[in-house]
């Protein structure tokens, strides 16, 4: 009997046609470095003390030299008690207080220049991109899978059962899709009323299934006549089985092609929306509440907080949608 | 040709329900009562019960679901919660500066990249060809927010080549004076991914077989882009365009926002912040049936364009 080695199945040859791709190994390092630092900072290794306020208000970067301009004098003026008034009323009860915070509430000493610049606060630039990094990332994530797994049930759904099924989720596909998406999203935020970084994966999951689900729909319709479905069905397999445990498998590619596609437009998306206060609430930083801090912060000169969201953003949004691309081309050969 | 027509509107009668339906249950089921948002923070039982009667809450859901589709039926959706002004009026005065900026944007991006997607073409697979499309997805991946504020900070604000933000009462002023920059700035976010989606429609009529035989009679290769694959690349370059239109209408919405531009897109913002809720019912409903009409004028223009496509 001659030994037949195991031919490689569809997730080993994409994976040695991405090895081949140079650009796509370089992308895919990009996003491997962005979703280390998120794991690390989620863990609070890392970028945990961001709220402290290290630097002199808006201090620069170190590559740059300490600022000598007004704002700089009034934020050095600032940090020391002012000079005391003999008419104060309160003066005896003030320093009382005082003696009694002591020490743990002597103001620390202030950087003058950080790595990265520091905000209006002081944060350091570095880290609250870090943070913000985070919050975006992990509703982009979040959301996208989110999405996915609507539009794949959906899909499952409707093209496995067809008929009145399919009719009927056809139906919501086209209503989803008169609306277009941008109002749609602006449309539940302003009903839902409360800000917070659930409502924001909620937003854009429950409005981002309609591309999943027309793919999923048409690989479902593919793949339920074939042969290895018809084997399933007679071995006495459940619809629930047949869907999820013979058909997934393989269409779990398409699945997740869409999920990275999904993840860059709602990465962007929050950004949108916390930029416009309809996203992450107070508190909680992200770069689309950094991108909106900094639009103030541009016309005073202070160019730092800015360039570190935007390019943060813009280095993993280049890196993961060519690594999209590449995997779409890894996953099917034919297109091209 | 009547009867495509006829037929395809009585199709969208169960979507426009649909979307009816989806409003609906969102603003007046999800939403919670909006007499709570109406009356502010200082309200008494009496003002609440007052507010629901004059809306209409207090009525049993199929009732106001009712009202509902009276209401846009007759076009009439009543008063904006914040500022009074007829929701009818604010949508029609806030058409036309939309539209002063989308029209030319529209037109400009439509032009530049179906010249570049050409051009492009011409040399495909060349290293421009690659810097060109690298360059694309690096340009896609920069946020539109920080397009916006970069441009408006250095060429108006700190060059002064234009006003920073505002807008006039009259054509002429809105369109050589305040609309260049937010076109200019909406043609720079849109170019990059408009060049690649075209230079994908060339690229699959290049390899057919017509441009091989007009290639082999002798044409020059210049002729063969710009008139025969042109013409058949042309089909999902309308497709595409006109199916954009009323996503565009709300898509330029931080344009007009940055810019001051008092348009529908803004008007949506400025609702969502204000929770009111007439406001932004209008414009979904509105916008949704918009687009249901735009594809089929779509499908149309497809025939007029293509007399391959039969309607049917």
């Amino acid at each position: 009997m001659t030994h037949h080695p195991a031919s490689p199945g569809l997730w080993a040859l994409a994976w040695r046609r991405l090895r081949a791709d140079r650009v796509a190994m370089v992308a895919l390092a990009v996003v491997a470095l962005f979703l280390a630092m998120l794991a690390l900072s989620s863990a609070g290794l890392v970028a945990a003390d961001w709220e402290k306020e290290v630097g002199v208000n808006y201090a620069p970067p170190s590559f740059i030299g300490a600022q000598d301009s007004f704002l700089a004098g009034a934020a050095g003026r600032r940090a020391g008690p002012p000079p005391p008034n003999a008419f104060d009323p309160l003066a005896e009860d003030i320093a009382q207080l005082r003696a009694q915070a002591g020490a743990a509430l002597a103001p620390e000493p202030r950087r003058e220049t950080l790595p990265f610049g520091a905000d209006k606060w002081g944060h350091d630039v570095v880290k609250k991109t870090i943070k913000g990094g985070e919050t975006s990332i992990v509703v982009g994530l979040v959301a996208a899978l989110l999405a996915v797994s609507l539009g794949t049930l959906f899909g499952a759904l409707s093209g496995y059962f067809g008929g009145v099924v399919d009719d009927v989720f056809n139906w919501f596909y086209s209503i989803f899709t008169s609306i277009p998406s941008i109002l749609m999203i602006l449309t539940v935020a302003a009903v839902l009323q409360q800000r917070g970084v659930m409502t924001i994966v909620l937003i854009l999951g429950l409005t981002g299934w309609t591309g999943p689900y027309r793919l999923m729909r048409a690989e479902y319709m593919k793949h339920k006549a074939r042969e290895y479905v018809m084997a399933a069905d007679a071995i006495g397999a459940s619809h629930m089985r047949k869907m999820f445990a013979h058909i997934f498998p393989n269409v779990s590619h398409v699945a997740l092609v869409q999920m990275s596609i999904l993840v860059v437009g709602f990465i962007k998306a929050e950004v949108i929306l916390s930029f416009l206060g309809f996203g992450v609430p107070v508190g909680v930083v992200s770069w689309g509440s950094m991108l909106n801090e900094a639009q103030n912060e541009l016309i005073l000169g202070k160019w730092w907080q800015l360039t570190a969201a935007a390019s943060a953003m813009a280095l993993l949004v280049t890196a993961f949608s060519l690594f999209t691309d590449a995997l779409r081309d890894a996953l099917d050969p034919k297109l091209k | 040709m009547l009867a495509f027509i006829l037929r395809r509107l009585w199709q969208m009668l169960p979507t426009m329900a649909g979307v009816v339906l989806l409003v609906f249950l969102l603003f007046n089921w999800v939403g919670g009562d909006p007499a709570y948002i109406l009356a502010g923070k200082m309200s008494d039982a009496e003002a609440i019960a007052n507010i629901r009667r004059q809306l209409g809450v207090d009525q049993p859901y199929h009732v106001q679901l009712w009202i509902f589709v009276k209401q846009i039926l007759t076009f009439d959706f009543g008063n904006s919660w914040a500022t009074g002004e007829s929701v009818a009026n604010i949508m029609a005065t806030r058409l036309g500066p939309s539209l002063t900026v989308l029209i030319p944007l529209t037109i400009l991006e439509t032009v530049f990249g179906i010249a570049l997607a050409l051009a492009i073409a011409f040399v495909r697979g060349s290293l421009t060809d690659r810097a060109v499309m690298v360059a694309c997805t690096v340009g896609m991946s920069i946020s539109i927010l920080v397009y916006i504020i970069v441009f408006q900070y250095g060429l108006a604000y700190k060059l002064g080549l234009f006003p920073v933000q505002g807008w006039g009462a009259s054509l002429g002023e809105n369109l050589l004076r305040y609309a260049p920059l937010p076109i200019l700035i909406g043609l720079a976010v849109t170019i990059a991914p408009t060049l690649r989606l075209y230079r994908s429609f060339v690229l699959d009529e290049v390899g057919q077989d017509y441009v091989r035989t007009a290639r082999a009679k002798g044409l020059p290769e210049r002729r063969i882009m710009w008139v025969h694959v042109l013409r058949n690349a042309a089909i999902p370059i309308i497709t595409h365009v006109m199916a954009n239109l009323p996503a565009l209408l709300i898509g330029a919405f931080l344009l007009e926002r940055f810019f001051g531009i008092p348009g529908i897109g803004r008007e949506v913002i400025l609702a969502v912040e204000r929770s009111d809720f007439p406001v932004i019912k209008a414009i979904t409903v509105y916008v949704a049936a918009a687009t249901m009409i735009f594809n089929l004028l779509t499908d149309l223009l497809y025939q007029a364009v293509d007399p391959r496509v039969q309607l049917t």
